[in-house]
């Protein structure tokens, strides 16, 4: 009931969509759809969010391999650090990448800038699920003769697909709804070109039909990776071994394996981290208004709070339902939940103007619109959270509670969610992380005179004054750094137990 | 961390929360006003603050960007909060105007300036104008040699020299002037041939200006108060980079308002209507003209003494209500490959 409500919630922007796609008739529907340009920027669209899912599935892969289970020298910094750029909205990253190099713009720019700031979207669920993994599978392959690679393949990569899968969705849908990256680097991909016929004509009935079909593609996706899962299990059937994973031996390879995050480091947060030392230069002749930069971080904190905490308690009855009911209605629910994630913001942030400056009169342009938008947004990242937490989980722990004779809510707080905490911590950590990025909505649906750090950041640069959005930035950076960093601490603590 | 257990709790106090902001600082009292503002905060919150302190008549202003601020107002329609809408260019004021959401600017206020300048229906009136201009660097290229007609840019001389900012909203309105001036066909073959030319392209008019200034390219096609923005950032010595203003009427000197609209549901028209006249007023217009550098568009104030007078600006005849057709603009640059 929870999820579907949930669920039903996260489906507003799509009314919104038919209501403006409908407006035009079914010309200006046909006149948008069935052109040689929506095709090519499907093709484009598509073309790039497949390279950089493959590209952060291989990089996440590897980087939790190696500082998972292998000797990597200072593994566990590595680890913290693999985490890092998620803390880097993608406009200040793409912002560095095009000032650093000039030439890295169209295609190959957004590829590199999303690839370098999305990966750990893959990153993190695969290095908690290497640690999780009982290492007793793998010990029975290994006795049967096979050797490490040979396990990797056969065993480790098996158990590790709903991870990989569920965070390259992630990364999928992110690359269809971002804005910031592609505008920067000037690759004209669906949500370019839905925030620019906003700009252009002002018609809302393209950029209606345009976000439709991204819709579409996004239920094929997320049904696409739901097939992957298909009927396996992936919890152990009996007791089974608690203990830390074993550790592969590089030897002196090790040095060269170093090599990996070192490089992916310098590019992922040097690079932005280079551009930010600029700007922070400039800034000691700008004449800084801490005060109230303060005042915005405060209000970054008070809305990516309360959008964290309801967005991560919103997910558990949808992850739930997705990992224990296979019904056709849990799948629906789930999808519904993934919807908001691959819309531009700015149609999410307008269909809520849409619905609360006529519904919802005294509530809109006050918090807990903006905090309903953050929900609509990111909830998928934390219901795949939750999710991956809930499979590991056997529900036979539930139905035993049960046979025992207790009752279903006493179930949920003694069995399930200790089960399902970390999953539902790290979907908060990372839904508020996110929350500190985003830009459309807040800028839309914020209080009149509320300011966040992003929005600080964006007054900034729009008028060209990189001084000013120095200090913003980098608040903004390692305030969200915080968040990335406890998610990858729990990898190590995982370990340790 | 956040533990399972808490969670109940903390929801809790996140609802309570929510509630009390929801329901603190809701009575708006009818002394105050609320504006959307396509313009940045530095470049008009201190006229703002003189408002109030002079009328006593608060103003609550939603900061954005022109066309994202535009939508917004359409999808509230008439329910929108807004009383006033101030935009960075004619086309976001038209698009608003087209949806009927303006009521009429009184033709007292209309009067105060040119009727090139306001919208044909006295919907909106432009508050500062905003002028294209061909920046040069004067290193590179002697005064006399600087194009004077803004299609002669592409000529070989300058191949690899001239930066454009092609996803700029005022280089996309002088591409619209030039296509209703010029028509549809030539304004195709300039793009075409800038693209030819190796045309270099920026992300805004700030960072074509430096580039100019630095020499590493020639020639650059900006708003004229770049400059004086720059030059006000580093010293007047150090600008090696000079604005021309094309000579024979083409849409290369092509004059764009910012300017004001009031949104027809607004419940404060008298105080709304007070906030204009004040735009209007000396002490604004000055503020305008010195400290963003723009055109001052009324009160008799004139421009800064370095600028020509708006009325020797030679610019093309065009109406500004005309420049709404940005989709087949967007659509010509993406042919020519430039965005």
């Amino acid at each position: 009931m929870a999820g579907a409500a949930v669920a039903v919630a996260a489906l507003l922007p799509v009314v919104y969509l038919l209501v403006r796609a409908g407006e035009g008739g079914w010309t200006a529907v046909s006149d948008t759809l069935l052109t040689e340009r929506t095709g090519r920027l499907l093709a484009r669209s598509l073309g790039l969010a497949t390279a950089v899912t493959g590209a952060s599935a291989v990089i996440g892969v590897a980087l939790a391999w190696l500082t998972v289970r292998c000797d990597l020298p200072g593994r566990r910094l590595w680890r913290v650090v693999a985490a890092l750029p998620l803390a880097v909205p993608s406009y200040v990253g793409a912002f560095a990448y095009v000032s650093v190099f000039p030439w890295l713009t169209g295609f190959r720019g957004a590829f590199a800038a999303l690839t370098l700031l999305s990966y750990p979207y893959v990153f993190l669920p695969v290095a908690a699920s290497l640690e999780r993994i009982d290492p007793s599978f793998e010990e029975v392959s290994r006795s049967l003769g096979n050797n490490a690679a040979a396990t990797f393949r056969t065993v480790t990569l098996p158990q590790l697909r709903p991870a990989i899968a569920t965070g390259g969705l992630l990364v999928f849908l992110y690359c269809l709804s971002d804005f910031g990256a592609v505008s920067i680097l000037r690759f004209d991909s669906f949500t370019r070109v839905i925030y620019q016929s906003y700009q252009s004509s002002f018609d809302r009935t393209p950029a209606a039909v345009l976000g439709c079909l991204l819709l579409a593609v996004t239920l094929v996706v997320v049904s696409a990776e739901a097939r992957t899962r298909g009927r396996a299990r992936y919890y152990a059937s009996g007791p089974g071994a608690n203990r830390p994973p074993r550790v592969t031996r590089l030897g002196r390879a090790r040095w060269w394996a170093l090599l990996v995050p070192v490089t992916v480091a310098v590019l992922a947060l040097g690079v932005p981290f280079a551009n930010l030392v600029r700007w922070l230069v400039d800034s000691v002749q700008a004449d800084v208004d801490l005060a109230r930069v303060w005042r915005a971080a405060g209000g970054s904190l008070l809305a990516s709070g309360l959008g964290a905490l309801v967005t991560g308690a919103a997910a558990i009855p949808v992850a739930l339902l997705a990992a224990r009911h296979r019904s056709r209605l849990a799948a629906a629910v789930e999808r519904s939940a993934y919807v908001g994630h691959a819309l531009p913001g700015i149609v999410v942030a307008l269909s809520l103007v849409f619905f609360s400056a006529r519904y919802l009169t005294s509530l809109y342009q006050r918090l807990p619109v903006l905090v309903f938008a953050y929900l609509v947004l990111f909830l998928p990242l934390a219901v795949s959270a939750v999710y991956t937490s809930a499979v590991q989980a056997s529900p036979a722990l539930d139905e035993v509670a049960r046979s025992l004779g207790k009752r279903p809510l006493a179930v949920l707080r003694t069995v399930t969610a200790p089960l399902l905490a970390p999953g539902v911590a790290a979907g908060t950590a990372l839904v508020f992380l996110t929350c500190m990025k985003e830009l459309p909505a807040t800028l839309l649906l914020g209080p009149t005179g509320f300011e966040t750090l992003a929005t600080r950041v964006w007054s900034a640069t729009a008028i060209g004054a990189y001084g000013d959005a120095a200090v913003p930035s980098v608040l903004l950076v390692v305030a969200a750094a915080v968040p990335t960093w406890l998610l990858s601490r729990r990898l190590g603590r995982q370990a340790a137990t | 961390m956040l533990s399972p257990r808490r969670i109940p709790a903390v929801a809790a106090v996140a609802v309570l929360a929510l509630t009390a902001v929801a329901c603190g600082g809701g009575s708006s009292s009818s002394k105050s006003l609320t504006l959307y503002s396509g313009r940045a905060e530095v470049q008009i919150q201190p006229v703002i603050d003189e408002f109030t302190k002079e009328t006593g008549i608060k103003v609550k202003v939603r900061y954005g960007a022109t066309p994202e601020l535009a939508a917004q107002i359409s999808e509230e329609g008439s329910n929108s909060p807004a009383d006033l809408f101030f935009a960075q260019d004619a086309g976001g004021l038209g698009s608003v105007d087209d949806r009927g959401l303006f009521g009429p600017v009184p033709p007292d206020l209309l009067a105060q300036v040119d009727p090139r300048y306001h919208a044909d229906d006295g919907d909106w009136i432009g508050i500062t104008g905003r002028v294209r201009v061909i920046v040069a660097n004067s290193r590179n290229v002697p005064d006399a040699e600087v194009p004077t007609d803004v299609f002669a840019v592409t000529a070989p001389r300058w191949k690899g020299k001239v930066g454009i900012a092609p996803t700029n909203g005022s280089f996309e309105s002088f591409l619209t002037a030039m296509r209703v001036q010029a028509g549809d066909e030539r304004t195709k073959q300039f793009l075409h041939d800038l693209a030819a030319n190796d045309v270099k392209t920026y992300n805004d008019n700030a960072l074509i200006l430096k580039a100019v200034n630095d020499g590493e390219i020639d020639l650059g096609l900006i708003n004229h108060y770049y400059w004086y923005q720059l030059a006000n950032e580093i010293g007047e010595d150090k600008m090696v980079a000079r604005n021309h203003f094309t000579l024979n009427g083409d849409p290369g000197a092509l004059v764009n308002v910012a300017g004001v609209g009031i949104l027809k549901s607004s419940d404060h028209q008298e105080l709304a209507t007070r906030f204009v006249s004040f735009l209007l007023g000396k002490t604004a217009q000055t503020f305008f003209s010195e400290k963003n550098f723009e055109f001052p568009l009324a009160a008799g104030v004139q421009p800064l003494p370095s600028l020509p007078k708006l009325s020797e600006v030679q610019s093309p005849d065009i109406d500004l209500s005309n420049l709404s057709d940005l989709d087949t603009t967007l659509d010509m640059l993406r042919e020519a490959g430039l965005l």
